[in-house]
């Protein structure tokens, strides 16, 4: 906030900062769900999606949030009653936790400390719980069923994403988000930093192993199993109805846009451009209106990554759990530790 | 019994090993696992009850008759020509398919036979309601293991299908257009040269579900080597249609019969497939939807000229005897024994629908495997709920 001129009071800048996460996460949310979910899933089906309310039904989500704010707020009869209803907050809790640490801007952060990277894979798997207390509480066994794949699921592509991620870390020599998007915007490739140095290049094997276990942390096709509609009835959401579904929504397309949020922070340079076009050469120098710029080309980058993962979404079918728990132990964690070895070589090599 | 492959033999050693982990001592208890009768999965009604030791099955028994809505009793209160409203219900997907064989039965007691033109329109529309019928299979394959997009190209495309059978019957779902002798109407104007673009239509839409589906690695290794049924194994719980030519049994009675029907008159194959596995039977059916193309666009350059009924009396009595006639419909054999006493109505009808007798496998299909690969195997033996109740 030292950008402001006049001095905030703490409650003032703590307020600031929700209503800041708070924009983080829904708009993105929002747009996401908008334009994939509806639109373009819509079009790859050879359908026109909403139509009617708002202009090309851009105002079809506030209709939704409507229509599940109205409905009943069931709790099974069998159902562990205040964990079942606590169970989707928690979800959407990591997503919250997990926003703080996404830097927009030279000064347009929520907290900017030093273990950054740490925190975020940390607080990421916090809603495993609240999804294994959803699967638990409902009394129900296809939730069981969905809530252990989920736990077992999120678990294994943890591991791959840390690994994936290590490599950036090793590369940038720091876990703090805005020094990896400092490392990336003021490096060179073989001297020419026109492009600055994307982490993309360097770590394409990390930045698709990445992705992979974004897809898979998402419960998103092809690794949806804890949910399977077609098959365990939407697994640990069957119970769910009314705000309480809508909050697990809100999550599962928030968190899309988060994770897609750090993955551009982490390899594709986060809010910045290549600080040569302007002759920057520290963060300290960059400009104010960056902290304008920054967010929007955050959003750019991230309906990008967000657009990959709805397109594999909407086109394959769903692994089995077996064979996706063989995908992560068996290919990607092998593959990730290979490349944080190869990786770390070439950093004391070079 | 036939030499198995390795996969099979592994299928085998899995449901054994099932079988005896719920005998060892300290073992936890099992779960009751009830699929249906309301499922996503079931396509209606059908209930399957599963026993799980952890998320595989150890037991499994489809529970039917939700949706009985007794077609064979009714029939004994309808007159012959009534019947066809009400057994075109019973698959509802192709339904002009189901009038034919009891038609065909009613001839066959009444000893008369359809006119050259109006039994090879019956075939076109029998091979355009077993298109509309299969498409759709083919979208939902992919639903029932997440991939939502088929589905809709499934749709769309089985509308044209529709379309046709509405223009010639006049009936989208039901078109209860078969008569005793014949068929109620003749062919509409611009309907053969429409059918002729449709089917190229719907050979493409064959070509898209192959690239993106079948092509696809996940489908198929949700697919290979899951829900093996061995060729013995088919005959002996009485499997039809393409759920036992991808056993490998060649055997399809639109070859394999004389009937009043045209498929003599075309140049088609009978496509089979060694493995049994749910891959195959989904590819032969595939295979079969183009096939059926093939016959509808060969069929549709020989319609000869002539009336589309035969001199039949107003009011239909049927002589007294028993017939009985199957043919190939989409699900599979599909067969009606009709007794007549020489009244207005049948005096007894058994329905032999493909659906139930194909359900019958699923306790020996479904043991040892997985919660997941539960619905493989089911979407992949297709049955439809209307075809197993009745």
């Amino acid at each position: 906030m030292s950008m402001l001129a006049v001095e905030i009071p703490y409650w003032g800048q703590s307020l600031l900062r929700v209503l800041g996460g708070l924009a983080a996460v829904l708009l993105p949310a929002g747009a996401i769900v908008y334009l994939f979910l509806f639109k373009m899933m819509s079009f790859m089906q050879s359908r026109l999606g909403p139509m009617e309310a708002g202009p090309f039904g851009s105002l079809q989500l506030v209709a939704e949030v409507g229509k599940w704010m109205q409905k009943e707020d069931l709790v099974p009869e069998a159902a562990d009653k205040r964990i079942f209803k606590m169970a989707p907050l928690v979800v959407l809790l990591s997503t919250f936790l997990l926003v703080a640490v996404v830097p927009f801007g030279p000064d347009a952060w929520f907290t900017n400390f030093s273990v950054g990277v740490f925190y975020g894979l940390a607080v990421a798997s916090v809603s495993v719980l609240g999804i294994l207390i959803a699967g638990w509480a409902s009394a129900n066994k296809y939730s069981l069923l969905g809530g252990l794949r989920a736990a077992g699921q999120l678990i294994a592509y943890e591991l791959p994403m840390v690994l994936a991620t290590l490599g950036v870390v090793i590369q940038a020599e720091s876990m703090n988000l805005q020094d990896i998007v400092v490392a990336q915007n003021t490096g060179e490739i073989f001297g020419f930093g026109g492009l600055g140095n994307p982490f993309i290049l360097t770590q394409i094997i990390g930045f698709l192993i990445f992705m992979i276990a974004v897809q898979a942390e998402l419960s998103q096709t092809p690794f949806d199993m804890p949910i399977a509609e077609s098959e365990l009835v939407s697994g640990y959401m069957t119970e769910y109805s009314g705000f309480r579904f809508l909050i697990f929504f809100i999550a599962e397309f928030a968190t899309a846009g988060v994770f897609a949020m750090i993955a551009s922070v982490l390899f594709l340079g986060g809010w910045g451009v290549p600080f040569e076009w302007f002759s920057w050469d520290t963060i300290d120098s960059v400009d104010d209106w960056m902290n304008v710029a920054g967010p929007l080309i955050m959003f750019t980058k991230m309906l990008a990554l967000t657009f990959i993962i709805m397109w594999v979404r909407f086109s394959f079918p769903r692994f089995r759990e077996d064979q996706l728990q063989t995908f992560a132990w068996k290919i990607l964690i092998p593959l990730a530790l290979a490349n944080t070895a190869i990786t770390a070589i070439l950093k004391v090599a070079f | 019994m036939t030499v198995l492959s390795d996969r099979q033999q592994l299928s085998y050693i899995a449901s054994q090993a099932a079988d005896a982990r719920l005998n060892v001592e300290l073992e936890t208890e099992g779960m009751t696992l009830n699929i249906g009768p309301q499922h996503p999965a079931t396509h209606g009604t059908l209930r399957i009850i599963c026993r799980l030791d952890g998320e595989q099955v150890v037991w499994a028994e489809p529970s039917c008759g939700y949706m009985h809505r007794g077609y064979e009793k009714l029939t004994e209160v309808r007159t012959f020509p009534q019947v066809t409203a009400l057994v075109n219900r019973i698959d509802w997907l192709g339904s002009f398919a189901n009038e034919v064989p009891f038609i065909l039965a009613a001839e066959k007691l009444m000893e008369i036979e359809a006119p050259p033109r109006a039994q090879v329109i019956r075939t076109i529309l029998f091979e355009l309601s077993r298109i509309a019928n299969v498409s759709l299979f083919l979208g939902d394959l992919g639903v029932q293991m997440g991939a939502i997009t088929p589905v809709f190209l499934a749709f769309r495309d089985r509308e044209y299908v529709l379309n046709l059978i509405e223009g010639a019957t006049g009936g989208r779902f039901h078109p209860n257009f078969d008569r005793i002798g014949g068929l109620k109407d003749d062919l509409p104007k611009g309907w053969i040269d429409e059918t002729r673009q449709t089917v190229i239509k719907l050979r493409e839409f064959c070509d898209t579900i192959e690239d993106l589906l079948f092509g696809n690695e996940i489908f198929q290794s949700r697919t290979r080597g899951i829900g093996i049924i061995p060729a013995d194994i088919a005959k002996d719980y009485g499997l039809s249609g393409a759920n036992l030519r991808a056993s490998g049994v060649d055997y399809d009675l639109r070859r394999d019969q004389e009937i009043a029907m045209s498929w003599d008159k075309v140049d088609f194959k009978v496509w089979t497939h060694p493995d049994g596995d749910s891959f195959a039977r989904c590819w032969v059916r595939l295979q079969e939807t183009r096939e059926s193309c093939k016959i509808v666009e060969q069929l549709l350059d020989q319609i000869p000229a002539g009336p589309v009924m035969t001199k039949v009396p107003r009011i239909i009595k049927v002589p007294e005897g028993e017939a009985y006639v199957s043919t190939e419909n989409p699900l599979g054999e599909m067969g009606y024994y009709v007794v007549s006493k020489g009244d207005l109505g049948p005096f007894r009808v058994k329905i032999r629908s493909a659906s139930f007798n194909n359900i019958s496998i699923v306790p020996w299909a479904l043991k040892g495997v997985y919660v997941p690969d539960i619905i493989t195997i089911l979407a992949s033996l297709y049955f439809i709920l209307g075809d197993i109740d009745r």
